[in-house]
């Protein structure tokens, strides 16, 4: 326990060093570039949002990212190239009668902008010309283009993919190469985890054929916890504090959920025991909650993480904005104070990551266990 | 606000991802992960069961033992018993045949005695008989050496015989 949390502690600083480094070239570099304040909320912002490329660090004028693939779907069909293109791509200016000011939006070319909302990039490929502004694609003529662009999300998502799958089949391998002996290695780090989730998750909840959701349960809360990781990883993405990536996740859970429950799930929502008049209250509460419970899973899980990723930011952003306000000295006790405080944060983070992960499995794993409820014991009204 | 509106391409990709990670892992390593676990719970509760079974066995034979010690003493009492009481059987018959032969023997010697005595007594009395006869001789003859005196007794013979 001490070994861990002393690594702990060791990490979070590590981290919280990194980001600082590359938060204070962020604001550097725009301090100098635009001549404008610091601006907190757009930095957090930029680092919580999804985006087309991978930003790592921007040291004056060099921008350092990782290009990203774009996949777009148009009406002249499917359109693939690099990310490179689009965020290299000259600058357009919106005018009172946009459209028509698209096509000569090279003429801006190099002027800087004071207001960034209004700035974007025009990108002529083809017979498609796409518009560039916040990390959104259109198309100049305002037909409709679907984004299947590779963003950072999904690129840490395919890590973690690639993570998953090979931290689990080579623990697979070693079930097979020391069958009946005891775990060795990251065997013996997972094996804990594997069987807190297979027997305190998925069979104290779901009373019948509970080995059938432990595939899933296993496969929802790993996903998670890595993803949560990778996202507390500086330069990482924030790909579980996004709305689409739980809401999938809660998507998953519900569909589970109603296609396994048996007659007395539903019987409680549509025929509770209760009296007459009652019903008519309960029964559209039950039915409502049949959808408020995925959506509850939905949110709890983007909104820990992304508050997590906004206080870690807040913090740091604080030695900047009174960088920007204070002499050298200020600023340097404001800078040890800020990282002590995001250290700490940042080992909770790491706390909050596994909880997280936890607590959306053991919810589904608590929903799944009232839907397969057998019939014969009516206690189903009392849990509520 | 854009935070909260999800994007479909991510949704897309995400639903792609999620279902590629869970058939895979699901096969790749939940599967034998699983499967090993429980095979190596079902041989540690299997392998107690049978240290369970063998230390039952252990005390059955162990009680087994014991019970055949215990037989074994109560056989040995019983032999020595059995065998005290032959012992002592023998011993008294031992005894009773031999005072019966002491009697036997005291009784043929006491015969023995008799008819010697019988025999020895018939003997003397021949024998004083004879010397009755040959002492009754010589006085007799002392008695009759002189004529007077066998007249006399010749007398008193005759007058006994008269009497008569």
């Amino acid at each position: 326990m001490q070994f861990f949390s002393r690594n702990i502690i060791k990490i979070s600083i590590v981290f919280i060093f990194l980001f600082t480094i590359s938060l204070g070239a962020y604001a550097g570099g725009g301090d100098k570039k635009e001549g404008e304040k610091f601006n907190p909320g757009d930095l957090i912002m930029h680092h919580i949002k999804d985006s087309h490329e991978w930003h790592l660090i921007s040291i004056g004028e060099t921008h350092v990212s990782i290009p990203l693939p774009i996949i777009l779907y148009t009406n002249n069909g499917i359109d693939v190239f690099f990310s490179h293109d689009l965020f290299s791509a000259k600058k357009g200016e919106h005018k009172e009668s946009e459209h028509k000011e698209h096509k000569d939006g090279e003429h801006k070319d190099g002027k800087a902008k004071k207001d960034a909302h209004h700035s974007f990039q025009v990108l002529e490929r083809g017979k498609n010309v796409y518009h560039f502004s916040h990390d959104k694609i259109t198309m100049a003529d305002g037909t409709p283009v679907w984004d299947f662009s590779i963003t950072k999300n999904v690129a840490s998502l395919l890590i973690s993919t690639l993570l998953l799958i090979f931290v689990f089949t080579s623990i697979a391998k070693s079930y097979k190469k020391n069958a009946g002996k005891a775990p060795k290695g990251l065997q013996s780090f997972f094996e804990p985890l594997i069987v807190f989730v297979r027997d305190e998750i998925a069979h104290k909840n779901i009373a019948h054929n509970a080995d059938k959701y432990v595939p899933y349960l296993l496969t929802v809360f790993f996903f998670i916890w890595f993803n949560n990781m990778l996202g507390l990883i500086p330069g990482g993405a924030n790909a579980t504090g996004n709305i689409a990536v739980t809401l999938v996740l809660a998507l998953f859970t519900f569909i589970i959920t109603t296609f396994s429950a048996k007659s007395t799930y539903w019987k409680h929502i549509f025929a509770p025991h209760v009296p007459f008049l009652l019903k008519f209250i309960l029964i559209p509460i039950e039915f409502i909650g049949i959808f408020t419970k995925p959506f509850s899973l939905m949110v709890r899980l983007f909104a820990n993480i992304m508050a997590g990723h906004v206080i870690i930011l807040s913090l740091i952003s604080l030695i900047f904005i009174f960088g920007a306000m204070l002499p050298l000295a200020g600023t340097g006790v404001v800078a040890v104070a800020s990282i002590a405080f995001s250290t700490a944060m940042m080992g909770l983070e790491m706390f909050v990551a596994i909880l997280q992960a936890y607590v959306f499995t053991m919810l589904t794993s608590m929903y799944i266990g009232q839907a397969v409820e057998e019939p014969h014991h009516e206690e189903g009204a009392a849990h509520h | 606000m854009d935070l909260i509106k999800p994007e479909f391409g991510l949704l897309i990709w995400q639903t792609i991802i999620f279902l590629a990670i869970f058939f895979l892992l699901a096969k790749y390593a939940w599967k034998p992960i699983l499967g090993g676990l429980k095979d190596r719970e079902i041989s540690i509760a299997s392998a107690l069961g049978e240290a369970e079974k063998a230390r039952l066995e252990m005390q059955k034979l162990t009680s087994d033992n014991q019970k055949l010690l215990d037989e074994a003493k109560a056989e040995r009492e019983r032999i020595l018993k059995s065998a005290q009481k032959t012992a002592d059987e023998l011993r008294e018959e031992a005894k009773t045949k031999a005072s019966l032969e002491v009697n036997k023997m005291l009784e043929d010697a006491r015969r023995v005695i008799e008819s010697e005595k019988q025999s020895a007594i018939v003997a003397i009395k021949e024998q004083v008989a004879m010397l009755s006869i040959e002492v009754a001789g010589k006085i007799l003859r002392r008695e009759l050496e002189d004529k007077d005196r066998q007249q006399l007794l010749a007398a008193d013979i005759i007058r006994e015989l008269n009497i008569n």
